[in-house]
């Protein structure tokens, strides 16, 4: 087994423990900025093992079926992250897993689930952009898609993209169903849809998801040490600044519609990043 | 290993107002505030009965909402528990002799917990909540679980038969020397 193979494997068996981490910090520090003690740092586990030891409640088959395909793609997703795979495929992959939960949220009768499931779309049509914006510009700043060359660089893609990092901070928040994005489903507070997609999985089902997430809030904060890949702890600091921001502007905006987010995301963030991808092409 | 972290640590919990006049549902809201901060033992306050552990019931049970209760109850992934919040779940309170209420909410469902007071304070309502997640633990493993009773039990002392027969003292049993009255007692008429 080649050393890439092992790095990718490590990464996929990493991920989830680092990324219930990082949701288990975010319940506590938020607990603390609203004067609260909040739970332990290791809820996000306790949560996951008690969901698996659920009785199994479906709905149907295919939902079940879309459970696993959401958690195997960003499992796998991980992995060509850590093995520095192609970033276009990356990005598919991705998209694909976020479909698969949409697709199961789609798949049962619930008016809450399925509009969950459409300000699911929503924020992928909001997001997505912004994504292949960032991968654009890693392939005009270092002449190749793969990600490899992200890490053999010799300079900093901050330095090259700063104004796209601008614009994958809110990429985040929208992925983390941070406020003001926090549209189609979230975790502490009663909302207009109950739970929205995440409404209709139940039990070790409901624990899979769960457990993406986890893999989830690595990846992405593991994309966002991308930005600083030549020194690993600058990365570090860099996946800890946007965790920080994400975390204060939850704490400080309250939920703002999918239009909103739609004409946010496609004017103020599309033009941020554009006009960095702009500069990098003629300069 | 691991397992006996799970039930134990995250008890989420969905709450049903049956009948209730609110008292008991705001303090119930009041538990999730800064000040009692129930997150702190790892609940969440689902608003879906498939994804709670411990249901938790305000209010009377009456002739309209008690299929509404058994369905929310019936919803709910094994393992699961209820807590009867304040004395109008528990026993139907002072709408009891109301000529639509069927009582206490457990003439529909199996209670594992009563919180008593009206309204139940959040202190016992947190109480109440670590009690079930308790049972649920035990649910898990198999292991019998009591229900509590709101019917008082006569505590008879019952005799034990491993111990010895009561013997009385020898001090004791044989007849004390009289006391000697007082004085000015004994001169009174």
């Amino acid at each position: 087994m080649s050393t890439r193979m092992t790095l990718g494997l490590a990464a996929v068996v990493l991920a989830p423990i680092v990324g219930g981490l990082i949701r288990g910090l975010d319940r506590v520090l938020t607990a603390r900025l609203q004067g609260r003690q909040g739970p332990p740092l290791l809820q996000p586990f306790f949560d996951i093992i008690k969901l698996f030891q659920k009785e199994p409640v479906v709905v149907n088959r295919t939902q079940v079926f879309y459970a696993y395909l959401h958690l195997a793609l960003i499992a796998l997703a991980t992995f060509m992250l850590a093995t520095g795979g192609d970033a276009l495929m990356l990005l598919f992959i991705l998209a694909f897993s976020t479909l698969a939960l949409v697709i199961g949220a789609m798949s049962v009768r619930s008016p809450f689930s399925r509009i969950g499931a459409q300000r699911e779309i929503v924020m992928m049509v909001a997001y997505e952009p912004i994504l292949i914006l960032m991968v654009i510009g890693f392939y005009l700043a270092n002449g190749s898609f793969r990600l490899q060359s992200v890490y053999e660089a010799s300079r900093p893609m901050l330095l090259s993209l700063p104004l796209v990092f601008i614009a994958y901070l809110s990429v985040v928040m929208i992925k983390f169903q941070k406020s003001p994005f926090d549209l189609a489903t979230s975790h502490h507070a009663h909302q207009e849809i109950v739970k929205g997609v995440t409404l209709e999985f139940a039990g070790p089902y409901l624990g899979m998801i769960e457990l993406a997430h986890c893999y989830e809030a690595a990846f992405f904060l593991g994309l966002a040490g991308l930005f600083w890949a030549t020194n690993a702890w600058m990365a570090a600091l860099l996946a800890a600044a946007v965790f920080a921001v994400t975390l204060l502007l939850d704490n400080l905006c309250a939920r703002l519609t999918t239009h909103w987010m739609f004409r946010f995301m496609w004017t103020v963030v599309f033009g941020l990043a554009l006009t960095n991808i702009i500069w990098l092409y003629w300069r | 290993m691991l397992q006996q972290f799970g039930l134990k640590k995250s008890p989420w919990v969905v709450h049903f107002n049956c009948n209730s006049c609110n008292g008991c549902d705001i303090e119930l809201l009041a538990c999730l505030s800064p000040l009692y901060d129930l997150e702190r033992f790892g609940v969440i306050h689902v608003g879906n009965p498939k994804h709670a552990d411990v249901l938790l019931v305000t209010g009377s049970v009456n002739h309209r909402n008690a299929r509404v209760l058994k369905n929310v109850y019936d919803q709910m992934p094994e393992p699961k528990a209820i807590v009867a919040v304040g004395v109008c779940a528990s026993t139907g309170g002072i709408f009891r002799d109301c000529y639509n209420v069927l009582g206490g909410i457990e003439e529909v469902v199996p209670v594992d917990v009563f919180v008593p007071g009206c309204p139940a304070r959040p202190e016992a309502v947190i109480d109440g909540i670590v009690r079930a997640a308790e049972k649920l633990e035990l649910r898990r493993r198999g292991q019998p679980v009591s229900r509590p009773s709101l019917v008082p039990e006569t505590h008879e002392p019952t005799p034990n038969p491993a111990a010895p027969p009561e013997t009385v003292p020898a001090t004791l049993a044989s007849p004390a020397a009289p006391v000697a009255a007082p004085a000015e007692l004994a001169k009174t008429p």
